[in-house]
């Protein structure tokens, strides 16, 4: 199928609002994407015709949903190259993710003396856990710096990553400089060392080919509200040693072998970390949103961001934008932060939206970020799979209209 | 609604040209708070004789709405009692909330801001100053400059 970017934004019902009058632009799907009418359609078909708790029910409706929910962990297994969909633990998304590994396996395998190698270029949710880890094991948080390109500093790395360091949890793609730090060369000095590696994937999956197999990583974080899923969907994946060497993480429901008064055993992976009535619906549209992504082809998603990132790098360079991030475009994503004239992100955002210009204006929840680069917020316009040139020309004219409103 | 109905001639005045936008070395309180939002940050200072706030001012960045506020406000309240500056400090809140209609007597150039309850993201930029202002008064961060963030 050729890329056909009208035809994928006729799959998105919201594209066709209005704003002022103003078609929408949307360029915040690093907060959240937009969904096609598929994923719509799945979740709704669900609850009209499927809905059941999962993994209970003995009647045939039950067993539909049973089969829904598994079916839909299967897809995701094999959109990330997971060799078994038993390595796929069903969450709301990467920070439930990331804490699940914090808590299961870093409160169990972290000691004092440890220590976990962090970037500076993580999202809040790739750190706090992080902390709560450290301070309930005694271990200590390392990060690796930027260059001022927005790009990871390696040039300590031996000093940092070093057999003191446990693991290694990095994104796969900056939420806030668009930077795709070089994975592959990362876990294998990581696992050199004998550390364990969690890729955040918020930002990398939607947008990416990712094989975990190839990638050899030991989890992989995912939210599906970013890659055209449902929100409160998403998932991990753990390499399957881990996951059985883990504790669980919530208990409750379904999680369990037996429970006795005083202790409980506890079902295998990933059973035993989904605590409660799960996001079933949400998972099956998740299922729908993994299947519309690969039939457009990971690869022709990455191409046409690319290839719309370096527009809307050159038109912002042209304009006499700062861009806080990589300008190689080879070396990142779609998510393009960026200073304007100084006009502070929130009145630049302010003004696009009067044209129906959606961006995000704040620090992305990625201080240490923000303070790397001496600024308080960005500006920052991400780009999707429905994104168009036009999209990316109403933001450069409302950019326009921003210097005439603040007479800079 | 119009962009120059929220970007008032006067608000991008003191945005540019802020008033009272410098330290107060012999400040009788100061306290400082960020804007989670936004990363924006404010620190308010005052320096208050027999009850009269006789030098307010405000250092840090932030968007023009909150620059503004915070310059129209050291403005307003400089040679007002505390308890002046604090109910016009709930004035400002209540105009914010949509409850109150400023009058230009009591407002002066606040009323520009009238214009930011259409945009509600916007208001906690408009207040953040006047959070800031109201922790000074009540004392809680007096002189110390405790950081509320």
């Amino acid at each position: 199928m050729a890329f056909d970017v009208e035809a994928i934004r006729r799959d998105f019902p919201i594209l066709e609002r209005t704003f002022n009058g103003h078609p929408l632009v949307y360029l915040d799907s690093a907060a959240t994407s937009q969904k096609p009418v598929s994923v719509l359609e799945a979740e709704a078909d669900f609850y009209r015709r499927h809905n059941a708790n999962a993994h209970r029910g003995v009647y045939t409706l039950g067993e539909e949903a049973t089969e829904l929910f598994e079916g839909a962990r299967a897809t995701l297994a094999s959109f990330l190259g997971a060799p078994s969909p038993s390595t796929i633990v069903c969450t709301r998304g990467t920070t439930e993710s990331i804490n699940l590994v914090a808590h299961g396996w870093g409160r169990k395998f972290l000691h004092a003396g440890d220590e976990v190698l962090l970037t500076e270029m993580e999202h809040h949710s790739n750190i706090v856990p992080w902390q709560f880890a450290a301070t309930a094991t005694g271990a200590t948080l390392r990060y690796l710096p930027l260059t001022d390109d927005g790009l990871l500093d390696l040039s300590d790395l031996g000093s940092l990553l070093t057999e003191r360091t446990k693991l290694l949890a990095v994104t796969g793609m900056s939420n806030a400089l668009g930077t795709l730090p070089p994975l592959r060369e990362l876990i294998d000095a990581a696992h050199a060392v004998g550390a364990v590696v969690l890729v955040d994937g918020a930002q990398l999956v939607p947008h990416h080919a990712v094989h975990v197999g190839d990638l050899d990583c030991d989890f992989l974080t995912f939210s599906g509200h970013k890659m055209l899923g449902p929100t409160a969907s998403g998932g991990l994946y753990g390499r399957a040693e881990l996951l059985d060497a883990m504790d669980p993480f919530l208990g409750g429901g379904e999680m369990i072998m037996e429970v006795f008064a005083d202790r409980s055993t506890f079902k295998e992976p990933p059973l035993k970390f989904e605590a409660g009535t799960m996001n079933i619906a949400q998972q099956i549209g998740l299922a729908a949103a993994a299947d519309y992504l690969s039939a457009i082809g990971m690869d022709e998603v990455r191409r046409h961001e690319e290839e719309l990132t370096a527009y809307t790098i050159d038109g912002l360079l042209e304009m006499g934008a700062r861009i806080i991030g990589p300008k190689d475009v080879s070396a990142r994503g779609g998510e393009v932060s960026f200073w304007y004239h100084d006009i502070h992100p929130h009145d630049l955002a302010t003004v696009l939206n009067e044209d129906g210009v959606a961006v995000r204006a704040g620090h992305h929840c990625a201080q240490l970020v923000m303070r790397r680069f001496g600024v308080p917020a960005t500006t920052r316009a991400s780009l999707a799979v429905y994104n168009t040139r036009g999209d990316v020309d109403a933001l450069l004219d409302g950019l326009e209209k921003a210097r005439a409103v603040f007479a800079v | 609604m119009a962009l120059d109905e929220l970007y008032k001639e006067v608000i991008l005045d003191h945005y540019k040209s802020p008033r009272n936008k410098r330290e107060l070395p012999n400040a009788s309180s100061s306290c400082s708070r960020n804007n989670p939002l936004c990363g924006d940050e404010i620190t308010v200072a005052l320096r208050v004789d027999d009850d009269v706030v006789t030098e307010a001012t405000f250092q840090g960045a932030g968007c023009s709405i909150s620059q503004s506020s915070a310059s129209m406000m050291t403005e307003a309240i400089t040679g007002s009692t505390v308890q002046a500056s604090l109910d016009l400090a709930a004035s400002f809140r209540g105009m914010m909330a949509g409850e109150v209609e400023p009058d230009e007597a009591t407002f002066g150039d606040l009323v520009a801001l009238k214009g930011v309850v259409k945009y509600p993201i916007r208001i906690k930029c408009a207040v953040l100053a006047w959070d800031v202002l109201q922790e000074a008064l009540q004392g809680d961060g007096a002189a110390t400059g405790a950081q509320a963030h």
